[in-house]
């Protein structure tokens, strides 16, 4: 694999976990449980979006195959996309929205901080412009954590047993494979070492704070980086690129 | 407060665009605490760059002149147009008076 085969593969890795989480969060929009949550979470969803488009347009001039961050967007099918299950998984309720944002972001916060550092110019601004943005999302949505379960009975259940049935979807953020190695010795990417270190910090921190329980390392849901995903992808994605399929070359 | 236990209570926000400005009330939001509050008036109120300091203040902590009261209170004003300052010289050069 050249540098460049996998520099173009870690840009669609991070545009789709932003993108695919972004159109999951946009899905709020309307049926937020509070007027000023809603407009939160459309904010964040938002904010990912510009995250995304920034890895895809970088992506596309990498591949150097005339391909726009809206071709990229749009015009791939289900397994060409490289997230991580755990953005595409469905809503549920509240807690477990704000469960998976949580996860998240405690990974994506370490990880774009290391990024920062990259050898790599263009990926070392858009981290820089990212961290700011993120550790503010890292910030909100620990607070709901604690919220939840150091709340009601009712919001410890809900928040627990979110974390529950996202816990296996977190090992897939952890992966390396040949993309990350040419890149880790190259200086371009971290390793990914120091990053899980200060996702478990902090995910230990809140959830103690919030007096929920962190689920066992047990089986890890796997597959998403190779283009395998569940089955809920590809309903979003048929939501998602209606309008481009139906109408190509729409715009507005 | 509010007819709903179920609702949280309400915040008046309060926003300064620069440094040196006063807060100037914006408007209002709901939220659980003040962290939440603050939190919230900055998704709500400073989306567009309207802000750099945020005050959140209990809407129920503040109080209120009546609006009947309102011609006692303000209309003997009317006629005292010699509290303004307007009578005076301007010296040469001032701004800003």
């Amino acid at each position: 694999m050249t540098q460049q085969e996998a520099l173009f593969a870690y840009c669609l890795r991070r545009g789709d976990d932003n993108l695919i989480l972004s159109h999951r969060l946009s899905e709020w929009c309307g049926h937020g449980p509070q007027l000023e949550e809603d407009i939160a979470l459309t904010n964040r969803a938002l904010d990912l979006i510009g995250q995304a488009r920034n890895y895809l347009q970088y992506a596309g001039t990498v591949e150097g195959k005339q391909r726009s961050e809206d071709d990229l967007a749009y015009l791939r099918a289900e397994r060409q996309f490289m997230n991580v299950k755990l953005v595409e998984m469905p809503n549920g309720d509240y807690a477990h929205t704000i469960a998976r944002c949580f996860l998240y972001d405690a990974w994506h916060l370490p990880l774009q901080q290391a990024l920062m550092n990259s050898d790599d110019e263009q990926l070392a601004a858009i981290a820089a412009k990212a961290v700011k943005e993120i550790t503010y999302q890292l910030k909100t949505s620990g607070d709901w954590m604690i919220r939840f379960g150091d709340g009601t009975e009712e919001s410890h259940r809900r928040a627990q047993a979110a974390l529950d049935e996202l816990w296996t979807y977190t090992g897939e953020l952890f992966e390396t494979d040949e993309v990350d190695a040419v890149l880790v010795k190259a200086g371009i990417v971290p390793e990914m070492g120091p990053i899980k270190a200060a996702f478990d910090a902090k995910v230990d921190a809140v959830l103690n704070e919030a007096t929920l329980k962190r689920p066992a390392d047990g089986f890890m849901m796997t597959g998403g980086r190779q283009g395998k995903h569940s089955e809920h992808l590809g309903f979003m994605l048929a939501e998602m690129q209606y309008l481009q399929r139906a109408y190509p070359g729409a715009t507005w | 407060m509010s007819e709903n236990p179920n609702n949280w209570p309400l915040w008046e926000v309060f926003i300064q665009s620069k440094r040196g400005l006063d807060h100037k009330h914006v408007g209002s939001l709901h939220a659980a605490d003040a962290q939440m509050a603050i939190e919230n008036a900055r998704d709500v109120y400073t989306r567009r760059q309207e802000g750099q300091s945020i005050w959140v203040v209990p809407a129920v902590a503040i109080s209120a002149s009546q609006p009947d009261d309102a011609a006692m209170l303000f209309d003997p004003a009317d006629d005292k147009t010699y509290r303004h300052p307007t009578f005076y010289q301007m010296p040469e050069g001032a701004k800003f008076i």
